[in-house]
């Protein structure tokens, strides 16, 4: 019966759980499924991580590649992200070109990559106006749950604190880099942005870290990202219901919250990682 | 002020109502007013103080509705062709499906270009009445043709004279404003894009008509809840101008037709 009526009217399936300030997975409202963290998964890539929100399931590769630095900014190196929905992860994509949502997911990531100051781009300069490292951040959804953004960060702020770059030193004699693939050191994270993703049912619920299913019937979507120091780095709102002065206050209070969190459980990984060497 | 995009015979420019007046009166069916923006006008403990803007209605024939802002420097053209037959595969059977295009100066439509058009697809749907038209399509083309910052607000007001001029039914109006943080803490409001450069924080937000409501956000930079609070504050003063503007230009165009 309760299956017949979840696909026959989803809406208001939702909203005889939402009335009793619960969801159809057990949730409360502002309660967030199991995350997930594994980092270095990936033996071949230069950093990685693998985290899962529930079902979500993202993954995040790191490759450092040497580059020349653009003449506009001799003294920086850069950062390029890009986000990979395949059809793999859920029906709704279809193969081909990226859709507009894994650009808007691309996008986004690379916004918060500038706008939190994650890596300085600096200190990607291996030599001023001739050598740089380039780091190609992908991050694959190999299963579609909803929340994407939130879990992509995650994965992304894992993946870093995981790269270990090698060491390169520069034959004076014949003007070429000499890699030190024994000899490797890890990036120097400034921040720790955290994403928080809500969902607005029906103009007035707010909901935190909705699933595929929620996503599809929610009338907007909110994202935060905040850092350790309670700064916000990201409000993306967009479009759909509007949200008052209250519930804003509301969701970044949460988002303070989930930044702890997130925070802590990337710390017990890696130390973890490192006491299992 | 550069009008070099749009031949200058179509230009009125006024700091005075009653200059405009005389001059729009002489326009037939074509509306086109520049508010007096530069006039620095004390609301409160903050000022807020928008560029000159302004706007022309159904200049192009063959869309259902278009429309050109201009903020400054920064000029938008749209156009809106619908309600009209949707494809199947993007057929939505209790709604219109809402297209949103956005052409860049130069160049083909990049990454930047699509997440804005989310941004502005989402607001419209927000706005659009678009359960009274099931099964068919909206498609609203934003032709970039100059950038002097705020360029996302540009899109956003141009899209909104553009949706009332092709009749669309709404729920509401929307506007866009761009707030910057410079480094000295101030917010400029539709800042240029040489302002947006020297900026710490840079946020766009869309505001409805009904309860000045934020539907739309979209930031750069990091920047504390206090100054969020402010700017949204800030936008909301501004968002009263460019209303007051809507209304104007709108009452204006049908006073002549009625």
């Amino acid at each position: 019966m309760a299956a017949g009526f979840k696909t026959a009217e989803p809406l208001e399936y939702h909203r005889s759980f939402l009335k009793e300030n619960c969801r159809p997975d057990g949730r409360e409202l502002s309660e967030f499924r199991t995350t997930t963290l594994n980092i270095g998964s990936i033996s071949t890539a230069d950093g990685s991580a693998l985290v899962k929100v529930g079902n979500t399931t993202i993954i995040c590769g790191i490759k450092a590649e040497l580059a020349n630095p653009t003449v506009e900014a001799p003294g920086k190196g850069y950062i390029v992200p890009n986000v990979d929905l395949p059809p793999l992860c859920s029906s709704r994509f279809r193969p081909g070109p990226p859709g507009e949502q894994a650009q808007a997911a691309s996008q986004f990531i690379a916004d918060v990559i500038e706008s939190s100051e994650v890596i300085q781009t600096e200190d990607l300069c291996i030599d001023r106006g001739k050598l740089c490292w380039v780091l190609y951040c992908d991050m694959m959804c190999l299963d579609y749950d909803g929340n994407v953004l939130d879990a992509c960060i995650v994965a992304l702020l894992a993946a870093l604190k995981n790269t270990q770059l090698p060491e390169i030193t520069i034959n004076k004699e014949t003007c070429s880099p000499e890699l030190n693939l024994e000899k490797r050191h890890g990036l120097h994270i400034h921040k720790h942005p955290v994403a928080t993703s809500f969902c607005i049912f029906d103009d007035s619920i707010l909901i935190v870290d909705p699933t595929s299913e929620e996503e599809s019937l929610a009338t907007a979507e909110l994202t935060v990202v905040t850092d350790e120091e309670d700064r916000l780095c990201s409000l993306h709102k967009p479009g759909g219901s509007s949200l008052t002065g209250e519930k804003l206050q509301e969701c970044i209070n949460r988002a303070t919250v989930r930044q702890r969190e997130i925070h802590k459980l990337i710390d017990k990984v890696i130390y973890s990682v490192k006491t299992a060497q | 002020m550069q009008l070099s995009t749009i031949p200058p015979r179509s230009y009125v420019i006024s700091k005075s109502p009653s200059a405009a007046k005389q001059m729009t009166s002489s326009t037939l069916d074509r509306l086109l007013f520049l508010h007096g923006g530069g006039v620095m006008e004390v609301c409160g403990s903050s000022s807020v103080t928008l560029r000159e803007f302004g706007c022309e209605q159904s200049l192009l024939s063959r869309p259902d509705g278009s429309a050109s802002f201009i903020q400054g420097d920064t000029s938008v053209l749209a156009g809106v062709y619908g309600p009209a037959e949707v494809k199947v595969s993007k057929e939505i059977y209790d709604r219109a499906t809402l297209e949103v295009l956005i052409q860049p100066k130069v160049g083909l439509p990049s990454v930047r270009e699509r997440s804005q058009e989310q941004c502005v697809r989402e607001t419209c749907e927000a706005s659009l009445l678009l359960s009274l038209h099931p099964r068919s399509s909206l498609t609203l083309i934003l032709q970039v043709l100059h950038d002097d910052g705020s360029l996302l607000s540009c899109f956003l007001n141009a899209a909104c004279m553009a949706l009332m001029d092709a009749g669309l039914p709404m729920s509401c109006l929307f506007c866009g404003v761009t707030c910057a943080i410079d480094t000295d803490g101030q917010i400029i409001t539709d800042p240029t894009a040489a302002q947006e450069k020297e900026s710490r924080a840079l946020m766009t937000f869309a505001i409805d008509s009904t309860e000045r409501r934020v539907l739309m956000s979209s930031t750069k930079g990091s920047f504390s809840v206090h100054e969020l609070q402010q700017c949204i504050a800030v936008s909301q003063k501004a968002s009263e101008k460019i209303f007051q503007f809507y209304r104007d230009s709108v009452r204006r165009r049908y006073s002549k037709t009625l």
